[in-house]
């Protein structure tokens, strides 16, 4: 673990704070951080130490631009060091404005261009699947806006399709959507068979319990739902 | 089904029994041909529908689960509809994958322009990394799929209707010397399916005649060590002038004057047989023949310089 350095939610400000450049992706990364906290703090199977085990759960950031709510969770459970924070963006820096996988421990996927995350899920489920591994499970971070990408919806209906039920996506909705969806996103999610639930994403503890009920059979959708602005927790 | 297409299920097949590790993902063309192997490894063998896209990406997820997927569709849905996926999700995120098409650039003639992708090596040729072969029989397709399965990264098989009569005994990554002419004799790159008609169009020209079964990474070496006169030749089934940068960079330090000889940048709205397209485009012997003695009627200057005919 590196220097065993451990952070709480409270310290998410200040390691945020360290990450100057991507100013316009704010919102996005701000919509991400409890998402990101409960998943890191109390659902996720994974080891800083050891990211390559192969029973630990997979995470995949789909959602790739505003991702310094991630870098500070990444670093405030010590896959990366607290000091690469203040690189965010430079050309020597392993933090760029999107996640690259080679150049940050514990990143699953490279992202940024939308709608790659979950149809990769997809495979990393059947993957873990075919080589019987019954522990690790699958979690993949959308937005609402992202869920516009067709590449999504190919996914979704296969991996229902399939019954992949080590799948879950989350999908944190904060009416990015140009054109919205009729009916709801869990709808969307619902009628290709998936299990599916609506939580506040400000709620921990909310989160909590909608990212760790079992759902055999099916995947999963949670949408976390993050008000326009001044919502409490 | 092309004797190329059959070989291809038949190896991959076998693949799968031996090694645990191998997977194939289609998108539902192939299907047919891997219906006993779905059966035997029903993990291993996934038909994602028609979503080709999805294909690509599954397949990205079952490399970063340790796996090698072999994936399989007509040229413009696997290259071209899935293209960004080939860059993101299996370049850079630095896992690999074997890519396998049929259709060639016109195999699919009677369809029209929406089942053919003549431009495919030339947009793979733009990611880093990817490996390129192109078979001219069953028997060297053979060969090359067990080498790109047995390897790392991405390497894109393209599977023809068109074949040569017989074999040549390929190394994957090498050109390979089927003629040798005088020291003055021009040399002809034959890409793939392509030997055949080019030995018929040069049967009594002066030339040294190369096959490339691997055009990524292309093999500058054995080219230069068989193009003393300068005068380069190159005659892929795809779109020409695909590797005229290779044979430039090949040959950067010498004068030098090139041919490519492919199928043309342009909308060719008929339908009808292969072979009548192989005509139009000059591509069948007669085709080759006709340009290669333009090309060498051209009195100009030897230079840098090339020629798409």
């Amino acid at each position: 673990m590196r220097d065993s350095v451990r952070y709480r939610y409270a310290d998410l400000p200040r390691l945020i704070g360290r990450m100057t450049g991507d100013e316009k992706h704010s919102p996005s990364a701000q919509s991400t951080l409890d998402v990101l906290w409960v998943l890191y703090d109390r659902v996720l199977r994974v080891d800083p130490d050891h990211p390559d085990d192969p029973d630990r759960d997979r995470f995949l950031l789909s959602k790739g631009h505003g991702p310094v709510a991630y870098y500070a969770i990444l670093a405030a459970k010590g896959f990366i060091d607290e000091e690469d924070l203040d690189g965010f963006g430079r050309y020597d820096s392993p933090l760029g404005n999107h996640p690259d996988r080679v150049l940050i421990n514990g990143v699953e996927i490279s992202s940024g261009s939308l709608g790659h995350g979950l149809p990769i899920a997809v495979g990393v489920g059947l993957a873990l699947r075919a080589a019987r591994r019954s522990g690790p499970r699958v979690f993949c971070l959308l937005g609402d806006g992202e869920l516009d990408e067709g590449s999504n919806h190919e996914a979704i209906a296969f991996a229902g399709r399939v019954g992949l039920d080590r799948l879950t996506a989350i999908v944190v909705d904060n009416q990015s959507s140009t054109h919205g969806w009729p009916g709801g996103i869990a709808a969307r999610f619902a009628s290709e068979g998936w299990w599916s639930t609506t939580v506040s994403g400000r709620d921990h503890a909310a989160l909590q319990e909608a990212l760790t009920t079992p759902h055999p059979g099916r995947p999963g959708v949670v949408v976390a739902v993050i008000a326009a602005e001044g919502e409490a927790r | 089904m092309t004797a190329m297409r059959r070989r291809f299920a038949e190896v991959a097949s076998e693949l799968l029994d031996s090694d645990e590790t191998v997977a194939v993902v289609l998108a539902d063309i192939g299907v047919r041909d891997f219906a006993g192997a779905a059966l035997e490894h029903c993990d291993r063998v996934v038909n994602v529908g028609i979503r080709e896209q999805l294909m690509v990406s599954v397949a990205s997820g079952l490399a970063l689960g340790g796996y090698r997927p072999i994936i399989h569709s007509y040229t413009p849905f696997l290259v071209e509809r899935a293209y960004e996926q080939i860059k993101l999700d299996l370049a850079h995120q630095d896992v690999g994958a074997v890519l396998v098409s049929v259709g060639g650039s016109f195999d699919a003639s009677s369809e029209g322009r929406t089942h053919q992708a003549p431009e495919d090596v030339a947009i793979l040729s733009a990611l880093p990394g990817v490996s390129v072969h192109v078979p001219g029989h069953a028997d060297e397709l053979e060969t090359l799929l067990r080498h790109a399965v047995a390897a790392d990264g991405t390497t894109y098989v393209r599977l023809a209707a068109q074949s040569n009569s017989t074999p040549v005994t390929v190394r994957p990554g090498l050109l390979s010397v089927v003629r040798s002419g005088t020291r003055h004799a021009m040399t002809i790159v034959a890409v793939g399916p392509m030997l055949d008609p080019v030995m018929d169009a040069v049967a009594d020209i002066d030339a040294t005649v190369l096959y490339a079964t691997t055009v990524r990474p292309f093999d500058h070496r054995t080219l230069r060590a068989h193009a003393a006169s300068g005068e380069v030749v190159v005659v892929e089934p795809y779109l020409a002038g695909t590797s005229a940068g290779e044979i430039a960079h090949a040959l950067a330090d010498r004068p030098h004057r090139q041919l490519g000889i492919g199928v043309p940048n342009a909308e060719h709205r008929h339908y009808g047989r292969p072979e009548e397209h192989a005509a139009a485009h000059r591509l069948d012997a007669a085709g080759i023949r006709a340009s290669i003695l333009d090309f060498l009627s051209d009195s100009g200057d030897r230079c840098l310089s090339l020629h798409v005919a």
